[in-house]
């Protein structure tokens, strides 16, 4: 298994006072689907952000797929962007456009100023693009604007942009936090079987602790900036759900059942 | 408790009006305004009006000069204000929270929007005349700067209401600023930038009126000219040439922001 992505002692400090990071250090491996999990504040967007340089980290050392993040240039930068897709809560869809064009938007990255201003594609890129949407059972919506869908099929859009990146990485800053049961499942099951059959690593903040036992390889608990744990599922105690939201997880009203086959893996 | 709160925002209320009224009532005394006066001077306005200020079939000769005045004043509009808008545009992303390239070039911009935003467009005109004289131009360049700081605002704050999320997203795939700006900011806040635009030359040909007077062009210079011949009647006929193309224009713009939605 090679080393995708590398933390060594990152910490991020907002203004004077603020620390959101300190000192993390985890890697994950190329094709694992990690959750970071913790409570309000402790540091998940953030350390997310920081991946793909939306945020600076202060100090320490970030290296994705060999390069040093934090000490590229602009032009690598824009590379090491195409490199990494992102999906968010609110789906940040350009709403007033068509499905398609923001799937198409995913492609930006690759373009010069004035083709992406222009919005010129190739004929591959959009095949690949419909190919994606089709995948993600966007078919029927390919042409209505954005406003016009439900949540779920918003952050569908928002994974097809990000798929048509062609990226190593997908993170995921609380892809199902605005949705319901249902969406959420049927977004999560789409994230892992991206992970699976293209082996693009994801990495996904959540809320849902049940989720993250259901679905994820790996665990990263955080809080206050720190990391707790980090760990299989399976040894994620009652003593690290403590550790990581500060109270007892029976207080916690989380619902922590280990399905079978999170148990059983590895 | 309840009671007790909404008892409080009450009384919050009649004070803040009886503030008013206090305010009123003091700069009343200062400067020796009489509402009776006023009022009883209203008869006296409405008799003048009725019986000097309206159009009469002689005043209709002069009305092809009026035209030609008037459709001066309307291109003058109409122009300051969609140069304007280019340049409030570019300025509005370099002062927007979420577009801005760097914090020293987003306070710039905010301070020249609000530099060339409080200086009201009647002072520009004056300003401006001492170096382009009376000509249309100067009364071109006052709309336009003006226009330009209030558009600039207007569209800062368009922009910063669309919001972060979709440009946040498109930085994250690499995209080039200008990918950015052209993919996602201008889609989502064109409509309203074009309602701004619409509601700037409305407001144009108000003020145009006036400029007029003082720069010496377009509407507002025949209108002076009548006035002072004391040719009330092609002068009345100048005001209902304003009134009907003001309303015109509201008319086209409302069609086209409805359009737009
Ligand atoms: N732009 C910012 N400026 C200043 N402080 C910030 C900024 N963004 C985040 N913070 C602070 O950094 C800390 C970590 O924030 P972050 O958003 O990473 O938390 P989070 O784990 O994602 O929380 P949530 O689960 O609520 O999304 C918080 O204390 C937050 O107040
Ligand atoms: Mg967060």
């Amino acid at each position: 298994m090679t080393t995708l992505l590398q933390f060594k002692k990152v910490s991020k400090q907002y203004g004077s006072s603020t620390v959101a990071l300190s000192d993390v250090n985890f890697s994950v491996n190329e094709g694992e689907l990690v959750s970071i999990i913790g409570p309000s504040g402790a540091g998940k967007s953030t350390l997310l952000r920081c991946i793909n340089r939306l945020i600076d980290a202060t100090s320490g050392e970030i290296i994705f797929d060999g390069m040093d993040v934090l000490s590229i240039g602009r032009r690598n930068l824009k590379k090491l962007r195409t490199k990494i897709g992102m999906i968010f809560q609110n789906y940040n869809l350009v709403e007033r456009l068509s499905v398609f064009e923001n799937v198409l938007h995913g492609r930006l990255g690759y373009k010069t100023a004035l083709v992406g201003a222009l919005g010129f594609y190739h004929e591959e890129e959009k095949a690949r693009a419909l190919e994606i949407l089709k995948s993600l059972g966007l078919e029927e919506q390919i042409y209505k604007r954005c406003d016009q869908l439900s949540g779920g099929q918003k952050q569908r859009v928002g994974i097809a942009r990000a798929l048509v990146q062609e990226p190593r990485v997908l993170l995921a800053d609380e892809p199902i936090a605005s949705l319901d049961p249902s969406s959420s499942k049927v977004i999560m099951d789409h994230l892992k079987n991206i992970c699976e059959t293209f082996g693009i690593t994801v990495l996904v903040n959540l809320h849902q602790l049940d989720v993250a036992l259901n679905y994820s390889d790996r665990i990263i608990g955080i809080s206050s900036g720190r990391v707790v744990f980090d760990g299989m599922p399976s040894a994620l105690t009652h003593d690290a759900i403590r550790q990581i939201y500060g109270s007892d997880p029976d207080g916690l009203n989380l619902n922590v059942e280990r399905p079978k086959e999170v148990a059983q893996k590895r | 408790m309840k009671q007790h709160f909404l008892m409080k925002k009450r009384l919050s209320f009649l004070g803040f009006l009886l503030v008013l009224v206090g305010i009123a009532c003091a700069a009343m005394t200062m400067t020796q305004f009489s509402i009776a006066n006023s009022f009883s001077s209203i008869p006296k306005a409405m008799i003048w009006g009725c019986s000097n200020f309206y159009p009469t079939a002689d005043s209709f000769t002069n009305f092809p000069d009026i035209m030609l005045k008037l459709q001066e004043t309307l291109l003058i509009s109409i122009a300051s204000a969609s140069v304007a808008a280019i340049f409030a545009f570019v300025f509005a992303l370099l002062g927007s929270q979420v577009t801005k390239i760097n914090n020293t070039l987003a306070a710039f911009s905010r301070f020249i929007a609000n530099v060339f935003r409080n200086i009201d467009v009647s002072i520009w005109a004056l300003v401006l005349l001492f170096s382009f004289g009376q000509s249309s131009l100067t009364g071109y360049f006052a709309l336009f700067v003006a226009s330009f700081g209030f558009l600039t605002r207007a569209f800062m704050e368009t922009i910063d209401e669309v919001g972060s999320g979709a440009i946040e997203a498109l930085r994250a795939t690499g995209a080039h600023r200008f990918s950015i700006i052209f993919q996602a900011v201008l889609p989502m806040s064109m409509s309203q930038l074009i309602s701004w635009v619409l509601f700037m030359i409305e407001t144009n040909i108000r003020a145009a009126t006036l400029v007029g007077i003082l720069t010496g062009s377009g509407i507002g210079f025949i209108f002076d000219l009548y006035y002072k011949r004391m040719d009330y009647h092609s002068a009345s006929l100048v005001v209902l040439a304003i009134v009907v193309s003001i309303l015109v224009i509201e008319q086209i713009s409302n069609y086209v922001r409805r359009a737009m939605l």
